[in-house]
């Protein structure tokens, strides 16, 4: 099981990474900063950092949108520069496209890839199904709820099977009993499929239950702070994971880091 | 305390089907209301109207009843339907060509900026015309026939099919465009999937006005100059001091126009899908 999981993870190669970004009063703005970073097959990061430290920067320029100013960045080896089709995308909004069914808003990329389907049509129930949302197929998404919402924007991410899942704040606009729900959902979702995720967010407390290591963000110009690996076993159980020493020496190294920095002012 | 929970939840599920039958009772009767509010308010007028002639004293050459126009429509048949077709093809003309050039001028301004700012301006320019003040110079230039009718309904509908699209299309949410483009999407796969979709309904919304516009500059095209169509048509009845044959023939413009609305509303159904359909 561990091996299949491992082989679908792609690994992403990140060297000397920067972007500058010329605004219309043609001022320069260091967004990111020489960044390096290698991140192993399969494993789990999550980004944290304060608001335009350059965490959706860094996401954009994985996902290939925005060109980058210098550096590298691969995936298994190979190197990018515009969108990689092992790569999907989940953004803090779902996206959905209102004129579409909820199945025909997950086979969207198959759409645009212009490959066969029929072929995914299977997979994308069982996707559905996966995220609690069997029966939805046939739905408008202004019939669903805002998880219901987000559950198929990541069912949308996921149907290609990417290597690679970038998820930019995708439980932000959540209320907290649905977010709970959304992160316990991800991380079985996550152990199932074994790929590798990138995972941004505002919340200290999501970011180390999630995931294998956090990468803590310095404001403008981004750069990487820490890197933090989170040694709990998994499955993380959500009440006992809140209740654990380790979790909480975890969060307070983290905002330790935030007040140090002034970004957090401690009381 | 076992028996009390099953009947409490028995009692809840027949309030439940009660409150549901009754939601959708009431969204029939809505619907009901919706669906013939205009016929009713249209049929109440004209009966209105159709009393208050005999009762006002007005003579039928001034002002015909309702009935007697229909009884003409009926009569007139033939001789309403061929100058109709003569406007109708008129404004399809006009509209037809509105559409065309329109969209294609506002794909070129939506992706293009030098062009947005070269013909903005002269657009509002060309808006602040009267169109009825070119109608004369048209048919100095054009003639007597449908040229000089379909110019007019054409650059009446112009303006707002212009519009609708571009602000339909730049209204699009820039992470939609995103959100395709990481999914690898050229630009014209991003026009298909995501921008025409989405302006569907705002360029409809500039259909449905141009459409309106185009019957009002053919049959103004008409007044000024014409052998055959309904507004040539109205100019003969009032030469002839025929009330009847010219309130049938508005009768007859007006149907046009609703008639031509009515598809427009019937094919955006079919290829729009409204955000908020589903409430
Ligand atoms: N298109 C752009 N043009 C100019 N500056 C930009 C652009 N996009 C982002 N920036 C700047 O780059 C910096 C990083 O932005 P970014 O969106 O990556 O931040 P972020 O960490 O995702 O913030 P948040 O947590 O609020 O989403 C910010 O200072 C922002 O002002
Ligand atoms: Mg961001």
């Amino acid at each position: 099981m561990n091996m299949t999981a491992q082989h679908k993870g792609a690994e992403i190669g990140i060297s000397q990474l920067s972007k500058v970004y010329h605004t219309r009063e043609d001022e320069d703005i260091l967004a990111l900063d020489n960044i390096d970073l290698t991140i192993e097959r399969g494993s789990f990061v999550a980004v944290v950092g304060p608001s335009g430290c350059g965490k959706s920067t860094l996401l954009s320029l994985l996902a290939g949108l925005i060109p980058r100013s210098s550096g590298e960045i691969s995936i298994d080896r190979e190197t990018i520069s515009k969108p990689h089709p092992k790569i999907g995308v989940v953004f803090q909004q779902d996206l959905l496209l209102y004129w579409r069914t909820v199945i025909d808003n997950i086979l969207l990329p198959i759409e645009i890839k212009k490959l066969d389907i029929a072929k995914y049509r299977d997979h994308a129930e069982e996707l559905l199904e996966q995220v609690g949302l069997g029966g939805m197929a046939k739905k408008f998404p202004s019939e669903l709820s805002g998880g219901m919402r987000q559950r198929v924007a990541i069912c949308r991410a996921l149907i290609q099977e990417p290597g690679l899942l970038l998820m930019d704040e995708p439980f932000g606009a959540l209320d907290a009993l649905t977010r709970e729900q959304m992160i316990m959902d991800l991380q079985s979702m996550w152990s199932r499929l074994g790929n590798t995720v990138l995972f941004i967010t505002h919340g200290i407390d999501e970011a180390v239950f999630l995931a294998d290591r956090v990468l803590v963000m310095s404001p403008r110009p981004g750069k990487i702070d820490l890197d933090l690996k989170i040694d709990m076993p998994r499955p993380r159980k959500w009440a006992e994971t809140h209740e654990d020493a380790t979790y909480h020496g975890y969060v307070r190294e983290i905002r330790k880091i935030f007040e140090a920095k002034g970004i957090l002012v401690a009381h | 305390m076992a028996r009390t929970d099953t009947a409490d939840i028995s009692v809840a599920k027949q309030q439940r089907k009660k409150s549901m039958a009754n939601a959708k009772r009431k969204r029939s009767r809505e619907q009901f209301a919706e669906r013939y509010s205009a016929l009713m308010l249209a049929a109440a007028i004209l009966a209105i109207w159709q009393v208050m002639v005999p009762i006002s004293g007005l003579s039928e050459f001034i002002l015909p009843t309702p009935w007697a126009i229909a009884t003409r429509i009926v009569s007139e048949y033939q001789l309403l339907a061929t100058h109709a077709y003569i406007t109708l093809f008129e404004v399809l003309g006009g509209f037809g060509l509105a559409v065309v050039v329109g969209v294609t001028l506002a794909l070129t301004i939506f992706y293009s900026k030098p062009f947005e700012r070269a013909i903005y301006p002269l657009l509002v320019a060309m808006q602040t015309i009267p169109k009825v003040a070119l109608a004369p110079i048209l048919v100095l230039y054009l003639g007597y026939g449908w040229a000089p009718k379909i110019t007019l309904a054409f650059l009446i509908a112009l303006f707002p099919i212009v519009i609708s699209t571009v602000v339909g299309l730049q209204s699009l949410d820039r992470n939609l465009v995103s959100l395709v483009r990481s999914m690898g999407a050229s630009e014209i796969q991003t026009f298909f999937k995501v921008r025409l979709p989405a302006a569907l309904p705002n360029i409809f919304g500039g259909f449905k006005v141009a459409i309106s516009l185009s019957v009002i500059g053919a049959v103004i095209g008409e007044y000024v100059a014409a052998e055959r169509g309904l507004g040539y048509l109205q100019l003969q009845a009032n030469s002839l001091f025929d009330t009847t044959l010219n309130f049938a023939s508005v009768a007859t413009i007006s149907a046009l126009g609703v008639t031509l609305y009515f598809l427009l509303d019937y094919v955006e159904g079919r290829v729009a899908y409204k955000r908020d359909a589903a409430k």
